[in-house]
């Protein structure tokens, strides 16, 4: 079938068509880059935090007085919270992933680094990286399930009541920018207390309690430290069905054991409502995205459709010519579909540039990372669909049009 | 004139019923998410204190020494004051008012026994803060500058604590405890919410915290009472009154344009006063003055993502609009006959353009209409939304006319290329054709 029919008649809605395409344009570029921020905060939002969260359960204790031995008074919470049925495991945390408030160390592989950081005031020099650190009793690796890759636990004659630590356990991407020769185990680092802290494991993966930029999340280490701080976090393990049952025996337990503390009603809940919570925001904003891009899409095809509604109306009687002289029905249709298909190919060639310049903008203004290149053909593909979708329905009419209108008058 | 345009209008719309239907679906759907999003935006981003705002104004001083990196995952260290620079600036008494304030959480107790206690969000100040930013007392007052000096055991409370501990708003002369002090209650405030809360440390939920609590400074260093927001410090000491620990913010009222003029001169003297000392290292170029609003624009109060989905719904309307646009071209020029008859029957061009646009402003009105309807359901589920800024998520009257304007702005727009088009149609080629 030749071109030359459809393109001529194209060129007499010259404006038309030129709205068309623009619509189209920007539709793709808007979906583009929509589709990319919704996929980068799923990812955000799914962060792996390295930790057995289904088995958590988290209660914060807010002591009130604070001439209180907070250390006794934590060890006999913990043997009490352990007594619980259904408790597998319980220990005390200063912080936690995705819990907000963190404790971080400007830390360097060797004292001459850290010097010179002190120096220049600033922990972003050659070695040196400011990571966070959990404080936590003895067995928080097992209890938070943190997933150990080489060397070992903390031992008991380790933990300390200070951050004066003489040992650490890195994650991996902190071993890793500590000691790029891989050579983070049984290596010390540094911290401003000047005195050598020794890497005696790595886990795989643990998330700050914070999340700033990308490439700073997973820069985290375990101290055995056990936080003399009134306020403390208690993390219960248990089976996944008794959460809820666990969290109310330990909230009556506690106030049981010492009625002069605050367990706040928002910071005793399961892990996974604590990770809901963190990322509250970007949930609302993917929910939005993809209200709007929906919609966009729905407003194109909308658009489409209307207007290639409208031409069949218009041409009905060119259609009952064309019939009339030959034309199969099935060409008719093709006809619209082809004309859709070029309509729409131009709207994409358009849209690709303008997304890609769209991508820079956000760039600039919004911190959101380079437009990955699958998702100009991902989008182009979904925009032609689309299109042809769209135009099925009229495309399907003018092909029903009979050959006899072409004897009538209009 | 206008009616018999709108007759018409009506009988074109009446002959395309799915056509217009999804035109008025069209202009609503980009209306209605635009609206829901600037509306957000507007509330975040309106004027905390709309009579006051004029008058308000932050001063900025940079005592970090001139090789100071600042942080990547730390707030700015020169957002806040430092304790020897906030106090010289509140008591040189330069500006019309001005005060020093830290955010801080106290524990509270109700009156009587066996009720367990909570904690509040207060503000330990300086006597001018009260007047400055107009709050208004129920009963008693602000505590006087000779109290601040004494670094007396008084409190304001406002009427909510005040409710919540005394059972009552007029609790003057009774004893609050909060943490382990005793502090007599001078004053009980309305309840005041400025939104954001533009003079709290950037730490601060802005959309949802509120100031429960106000007290002297002075006392509350003497109670060594913890403070809340951001503390930087960068030589070591983190003693509340050193010289290189910042944490305080400070206010000033300046009331006229020279006003304004000599608090800038006297706050780069200062700044060059402290070089002078040794104390700062950075010129007196980094002492600044900004307004309330100008503070609030620097310290981007409003979050990147409402930023972003303004943008987005904008994006949206405009695809909704070049879509109209199409689709009233379309069926502008297939009614090329009619417009000829029309015209040659001695209608002008001018009468052909009013009357298609016409039928675009019915078709925008239509839409303005939808267009509510869908903003007020967007609005509404973002006020279900647990984000701090939800409960103010809703139209004042100037937005809800702005809606309509917008709405009829956009569809008169969207029809102008198309009546302009439709009306150079030539009637004598047309009629021929028939």
């Amino acid at each position: 079938m030749s071109m030359h029919p459809m393109l001529s008649s194209l060129r007499h809605h010259k404006l038309t068509v030129f709205l068309l395409i623009l619509q189209v344009a920007l539709t793709c570029a808007v979906v583009c880059n929509v589709v990319f921020l919704v996929v980068d905060r799923i990812q955000q939002i799914a962060l792996p935090s390295g930790l057995d969260e289904p088995m958590l359960s988290i209660i914060e204790s807010q002591s009130i007085d604070k001439k209180q031995n907070q250390l006794a008074r934590h060890d006999a919470d913990l043997a009490a919270l352990r007594a619980i049925p259904g408790v597998k495991m319980a220990v005390a945390a200063d912080s936690l992933p995705f819990g907000d408030q963190e404790s971080s160390y400007g830390t360097c592989a060797t004292l001459e680094q850290l010097e010179q950081a002190a120096k220049l005031r600033s922990m972003q020099t050659n070695g040196c990286v400011q990571p966070a650190a959990y404080a936590g009793t003895p067995g928080e690796l097992n209890t938070l399930g943190i997933h150990l890759v080489a060397g070992r636990d903390f031992r008991d004659d380790e933990y300390v009541d200070d951050d004066k630590v003489p040992a650490a356990i890195l994650s991996a991407e902190l071993a890793q920018k500590l000691f790029p020769a891989g050579n983070a185990l049984g290596n010390t680092i540094y911290t401003g207390e000047r005195k050598p802290i020794r890497v005696v494991g790595i886990v795989q993966t643990l998330v700050r309690p914070r999340l700033y930029a990308f490439g700073t999340n997973q820069l985290t280490m375990l101290f055995p430290s056990k936080s003399a701080d009134s306020y403390i976090f208690y993390v219960l393990r248990s089976a996944p069905a008794d959460r809820q049952r666990v969290l109310k025996a330990a909230a009556a337990k506690l106030m049981q054991l010492d009625p002069d503390r605050i367990l706040p009603p928002e910071q005793m809940q399961t892990f996974e409502d604590l990770r809901r919570a963190y990322f509250q925001r970007d949930r609302t904003m993917v929910g939005l995205l993809v209200a709007s891009c929906a919609g966009l899409l729905f407003v194109t095809a909308l658009g489409i459709s209307g207007l290639a509604n409208f031409w069949v109306q218009q041409r009905r009687r060119q259609i009952g010519v064309r019939r009339a002289i030959g034309a199969t029905r099935s060409e008719i249709l093709r006809h619209f579909l082809l004309e859709n298909f070029v309509i729409v190919s131009a709207g994409i060639l358009v849209g690709v540039v303008l997304a890609v310049v769209l991508n820079l903008l956000l760039m600039k203004q919004y911190e959101v990372p380079r437009l990955p290149w699958f998702y100009l053909p991902a989008g182009a593909l979904v925009l032609w669909s689309l299109g042809q979708l769209a135009v099925l329905a009229p495309a399907m009419r003018a092909s029903a049009v009979p050959p006899v209108v072409a004897t009538r008058s209009a | 004139m206008f009616g018999y345009y709108l007759d018409l209008a009506w009988r074109s719309l009446r002959r395309t019923p799915v056509m217009t239907a999804l035109m008025v679906l069209a202009i609503g759907l980009g209306i209605g998410a635009s609206m829901t999003m600037l509306t957000v935006l507007h509330v975040m981003s309106d004027d905390p204190l709309p009579d006051r705002s004029a008058h308000l104004f932050v001063p900025h001083l940079d005592p970090r020494p001139a090789n100071f990196t600042q942080n990547l995952y730390a707030p700015d260290a020169s957002a806040n004051f430092t304790y020897p620079d906030a106090m010289a600036l509140v008591s040189s008494r330069q500006a019309v008012r001005q005060a020093a304030m830290a955010g801080g959480t106290l524990l509270a107790r109700r009156s009587g026994t066996g009720h367990t206690p909570f904690y509040a969000d207060g503000r330990f100040t300086t006597p001018d803060f009260f007047a400055m930013f107009d709050l208004s007392f129920l009963s008693g007052s602000a505590w006087s500058q000779a109290d601040e000096d004494a670094r007396a055991r008084v409190v304001v409370l406002s009427e909510s604590l005040s409710r919540e501990v005394f059972g009552t708003a007029d609790s003057v002369g009774r004893i609050a405890h909060l943490n382990d002090a005793d502090l007599r209650v001078v004053g009980v405030t309305r309840d005041w919410q400025p939104n954001p809360m533009f003079y709290a440390d950037a730490d601060a939920k802005e959309f949802s915290d509120a100031d429960r609590f106000f007290l002297p400074l002075s006392t509350s260093l003497d109670l060594k009472f913890n403070t809340n927001g951001n503390q930087s410090s960068w030589a070591g000491s983190i003693e509340h009154n050193s010289p290189t620990l910042t944490w305080l913010q400070v206010w000033v009222q300046l009331d006229t344009a020279s006003e304004v003029t000599a608090y800038r001169r006297y706050l780069a003297d200062y700044a060059g006063q402290q070089k002078k000392l040794g104390r700062y290292e950075r010129s007196a170029d980094s002492a600044h003055l900004y307004s309330l609003m100008e503070w609030l624009a620097i310290e981007r109060k409003v979050p990147s993502d409402i930023h972003l989905q303004v943008w987005l719904a904008l994006a949206f309307l405009a695809v909704c609009i070049t879509n109209i646009v199409a689709l009233l071209l379309a069926k502008f020029l297939r009614r090329g006959g009619e417009i000829s008859v029309r015209r040659a029957m001695g209608a002008r061009r001018r009468d052909i353009f009013i009357q298609l646009a016409t039928e675009s402003a019915v078709i925008g009105f239509a839409g303005g209409v939808l267009g509510l309807i869908l903003a007020q359901l967007g609005l509404w589920s973002v006020r279900h939304r647990p984000d701090d800024y939800a409960h103010l998520a809703s139209m004042d009257g100037p937005m809800l006319a702005f809606t309509f304007a917008l709405a009829l702005g956009a569809s008169l727009l969207a029809g102008l290329l198309p009546a302009w088009r439709a009306c150079r149609i030539t009637p004598a080629l047309q009629l021929k054709t028939q």
